[in-house]
Parts: structure tokens; C-alpha cells; sequence
């Protein structure tokens, strides 16, 4: 009997359990160890401070999302070590495995910008935590308006299109309640611009700037100072706020570091077209566990599991790993008022505009606003729930990003 | 006639031919970047990241360079103002840091 374990059962763990379940012989036993029994719709979480969902939108069980061939085991991993081939909980149980599928993913880190955590959940906030996300909600349905500032720490982060999205229903939000005019809206961003490829940049700063919402590229920032109110970058930039939403820094799981096998921010250097990690052959990663240079988000995750799968079953085979990963995302961007625009793009090439997925006829659009988009965004939680975990896969939507209704930009 | 002629360089700047670099082509580049002397402790940036990039075959981030060098965020951004990263690499003759995506 051989092992294919897998830490982390959020997204990436989830699809892969119930992927290689329906893939492995019975001469396989598959485990997979979380610490926490219940599973977040973490895409849900940005539409919780504007109360668009409540928190039992966005959670349920983690054993029904499994198959009953998946052991699953709850406890904190306290130490992988891949040179034995064991990983090792808490508790002292070990675990032996043949094959290990690392989803371990990523989480924010107030603790590490000085001054962040002193007003923690009063007038400073996180939105990529349930809890910060619901206290969230709690104070801007009380909030009468004055300068709310959005900031990124650092990159890279889950989810790059989130804090823009933040910003477009923050300003949807605000119109409904009748105070957008006392509220100032800002976003302060490490990147050269709102978002991280060129062409959509551009486009998006036009929809912030229709919205009145003030863009500051460039800004690193070095500290939250509660006294005076403001945020300070590494250049001695000040921006004043009544409440800042931060995006704080990104780091992999602590069990990586303590086990030797991360980079600076705890993510696994990995070969960013096979999955598999630089020095450890049986040991591949899904979602943001890795270094790979693509968004930390759940769809790169679903993208990532047709590559991993043949990957996987070509390495148990002995045969030539052929699947390589494109770094395709593909993601909806709420714009508020009931519009979202979609981007899809690769390594190489940047979100350009068109229709997706059927060339010409759509139904969504690319790279430009439109209310179905919207309406994708949200179904996409029902697909997520009952096709995405399960690891099925949705039809005309491919792992590999298709040129085919994208519209090439003459330079 | 400048050093900085005959480089080949890509739509943003970067250096696309790693054997083209020269202390002189940095010093050049460092000015139109807005570093008008390159002092030693410019120079330890440099060096690491060049130790680096020939490591690794990529620009290293803001905080392998911070990690690896020793130098603190701060003084990295006193010595390369606005993006570190970006400005250093250029410098140092390597591509776009892959930081962020």
C-alpha cells in the first residue's frame, strides 16, 4: 500500500483529494491533514464588510467536501521531513508517505508592520480573514464617513484584484448609505499602478478615477503610527486615515519554515511549469503554497490541478512529466453597481480585451465592464462549492489559457 | 559618446544581455535613475544582487535583497529611492524582479 498525503484541505488540498481519489488504485491509501474542520469561501470574504454575504454564506464542513476514500485527519502538522519521507503532527503522530501534495497555502501577518496590530479590528482592519471581515462590517455600518485608505504591504499577495475590488464596492456601498460625499477614498499601493500587468492597469485606473477614487503607486510601507493617524512609507510618504484597511504581509505556513523548506516568505521554491519542488522529487505543491510567479488566488489553484495530476501520475509511473502550467488566472472583478469586469491572462500574456470563453459571442466580457460579468461573479460560488473542490472540471474553461476571442493589442 | 549606446535593452529599461554590463554602464544607468553617485554601500547592494542573479538566473525581490545583504528597508530605500528592487536591478544589469505578478 503506498501514501499520497496531502497538507491542507482549503482549495487547492480539497480538489486535489477528490481529483486523485477518482485517479488512484486501491493499492493507494490518500490522507490529508488540516488543522481547522471548517472550510472557507474565501472569495466570499470581500463582499462581508459591505454585508452583500453573512458569514454562513462562506463556510462549511470540510469532511462533506471530501470522499470517503480521503482520510482525514485534524491537527497542527508540526514538522515535514522530506529527506524521511514523514510528516509529523502535533500531537506526535507521524505519517509515512510516498508522494506529498504540499497546499499548506498562505496568511496574512499584521505583527510584522510596526504599529499595525495596536488598534487591531477598531480603526485598523484586515478583510482577508473572516473575523476581519466581519468586524469590518460591523464598524462601516456605523461609520458616518471621513478618509478610509486601503494600502498593500507588500507583494505578493492571495488574490492581487481583491483590494481593487475592496475600493469599487466600498464606493458602491458608501453611494447606497447616502455618505459617499463625506467619505474619502484611497489607495495606496506598492505596485506601479493599480494592478500588476500594463494594458489592465491603465484600464483600471480609468474606472478608479470615474469613481473618484484616489490612486498613490509606489508606496512601501514602513509603518502605522495611531498617535498622528497616518500611514509612513520606507520614503517618509504620510497618508492620514480614520480607518485603514491593510492588506498585510503574505507569508507561507510556519511548518514550512520550521522544516527548513521555504524561501524568505515561506513559500516552497517550486518549478513553476511542473509543480514539482526544486529539491524534492516526490513533493509537489497546488495554489500559493509555492514560489511559482503567478496570483496566489483560487483559480490559479483550479488551473494548477489537470497540470498536477498528470505530473503526479507520470512521476508514480516512472514516465517523462510532460504537463507544464501556463500560469493561467482568470479572475472577475467586482466594479460595484452590479458590474464586474474579467480578466484572464498567463506568464506571458497580460489580461487583453475580447470575449470569454466563446470567441465573439462571449457570454462574458474581457477586460471591460459588463453586468453578466457580475452575475459570473457570483455564480461562480455555487460553482466553486459543487464543481471547483470537487475537482470536476468546468466545461469550455481550460487549464491552459486559450488565445481564442482575445483581441491582441498592436504595440 | 556614452557607454549606454549599444546596450540592448527591453520596453522598460532592463538589460537584456547580461555580458553587455560594466561598473561603467552601472554608473550610467544609476543617473538616469536618479542615483547620481554610486557610493560603496551602493556598490554591496549591487554586488549582492548581480552574487544573486547569477545564482538564481532571476533579480532578487526587495526582501531576499534586505534578507541576504544585510541592509535594512530603510537605508535601501534611502540608497535607491521610490523601488529598490526595480532601480537596483536595473542597475545591475538583471531583468524585472518576478516579485510582483
Amino acid at each position: 500500500m503506498k501514501t499520497l498525503l496531502i497538507l491542507g484541505a482549503g482549495t487547492g488540498g480539497t480538489m486535489t483529494a477528490n481529483r486523485m481519489a477518482a485517479r488512484l488504485g486501491e493499492d493507494w491509501r490518500i490522507v490529508i491533514i488540516d488543522k481547522d474542520d471548517k472550510h472557507f469561501y474565501q472569495p466570499g470574504f470581500l463582499f462581508i464588510p459591505f454585508g452583500v454575504y453573512k458569514p454562513s454564506d462562506v463556510i462549511k464542513q470540510k469532511k462533506n467536501l471530501l470522499p470517503s476514500r480521503v482520510e482525514v485527519l485534524f491537527g497542527e502538522i508540526e514538522l515535514i521531513e522530506p529527506e524521511k519521507n514523514k510528516v509529523t503532527l502535533s500531537g506526535g503522530q507521524s505519517i509515512s508517505y510516498d508522494y506529498l501534495v504540499v497546499a499548506t497555502g498562505c496568511d496574512i501577518h499584521p505583527e510584522e508592520t510596526p504599529g499595525m496590530t495596536d488598534n487591531w479590528h477598531q480603526n485598523v482592519f484586515d478583510f482577508y480573514t473572516l473575523e476581519g471581515a466581519t468586524k469590518l462590517h460591523e464598524f462601516f455600518s456605523k461609520w458616518q464617513g471621513g478618509r478610509m485608505v486601503l494600502n498593500v504591504a507588500e507583494m505578493p499577495i492571495k488574490c492581487p484584484v481583491a483590494p481593487l475590488e475592496f475600493m469599487f464596492l466600498a464606493d458602491w456601498y458608501f453611494t447606497q448609505r447616502g455618505i459617499r460625499n463625506k467619505v474619502e477614498l484611497t489607495y495606496a499601493t506598492p505596485l506601479p499602478g493599480a494592478f500588476t500587468k500594463p494594458t489592465c492597469s491603465i484600464m483600471l485606473a480609468k474606472v478608479l478615477k470615474r469613481k473618484n477614487i484616489n490612486i498613490i503607486p509606489d508606496f512601501n510601507l514602513m509603518e502605522v503610527d495611531n498617535d498622528k493617524q497616518v500611514i509612513r512609507s520606507y520614503d517618509e510618504m504620510e497618508i492620514p486615515y480614520d480607518v485603514f484597511v491593510s492588506i498585510p504581509l503574505n507569508k507561507g505556513a510556519e511548518v514550512i519554515k520550521r522544516s527548513g523548506m521555504g524561501d524568505s516568505l515561506n513559500f516552497i521554491p517550486t518549478d513553476k511549469h511542473t509543480l514539482q519542488t526544486e529539491k524534492y522529487p516526490n513533493i509537489f505543491i497546488i495554489g500559493d503554497a509555492g514560489n511559482v510567479p503567478a496570483s496566489k488566488a483560487g483559480s490559479v489553484a483550479h488551473f494548477m490541478l489537470d497540470i498536477l495530476e498528470a505530473n503526479l501520475l507520470s512521476h508514480m509511473q516512472g514516465r517523462e512529466m510532460t504537463a507544464k502550467f501556463d500560469g493561467h488566472a482568470n479572475c472577475y472583478i467586482e466594479t460595484g453597481f452590479g458590474k464586474a469586469v474579467l480578466i484572464d491572462f498567463n506568464y506571458d500574456v497580460e489580461p487583453l480585451p475580447g470575449t470569454f470563453p466563446i470567441p465573439g459571442i462571449g457570454p462574458f466580457t474581457l477586460l471591460g465592464e459588463s453586468r453578466i460579468n457580475h452575475l459570473g461573479k457570483l455564480a461562480f460560488k455555487w460553482i466553486y462549492w459543487n464543481m471547483l473542490l470537487k475537482g470536476i472540471e468546468i466545461p469550455t474553461v481550460h487549464s491552459h489559457m486559450s488565445m481564442n476571442g482575445k483581441k491582441p493589442i498592436a504595440k | 559618446m556614452s557607454v549606454l549606446n549599444n546596450l540592448k535593452l527591453d520596453t522598460e529599461g532592463f538589460m537584456t544581455d547580461k555580458t553587455q554590463w560594466t561598473k561603467e554602464i552601472a554608473v550610467e544607468i544609476a543617473k538616469q535613475e536618479g542615483v547620481e553617485n554610486l557610493t560603496e554601500a551602493h556598490w554591496k547592494v549591487i554586488e549582492f544582487c548581480r552574487k544573486s542573479g547569477e545564482a538564481t538566473g532571476k533579480s532578487p525581490t526587495l526582501r531576499q535583497i534586505t534578507d541576504g545583504s544585510g541592509v535594512t528597508t530603510k537605508d535601501l530605500f534611502a540608497l535607491f529611492p521610490k523601488g529598490p528592487a526595480k532601480k537596483v536591478a536595473k542597475i545591475a544589469g538583471l531583468g524585472k524582479p518576478e516579485g510582483c505578478v
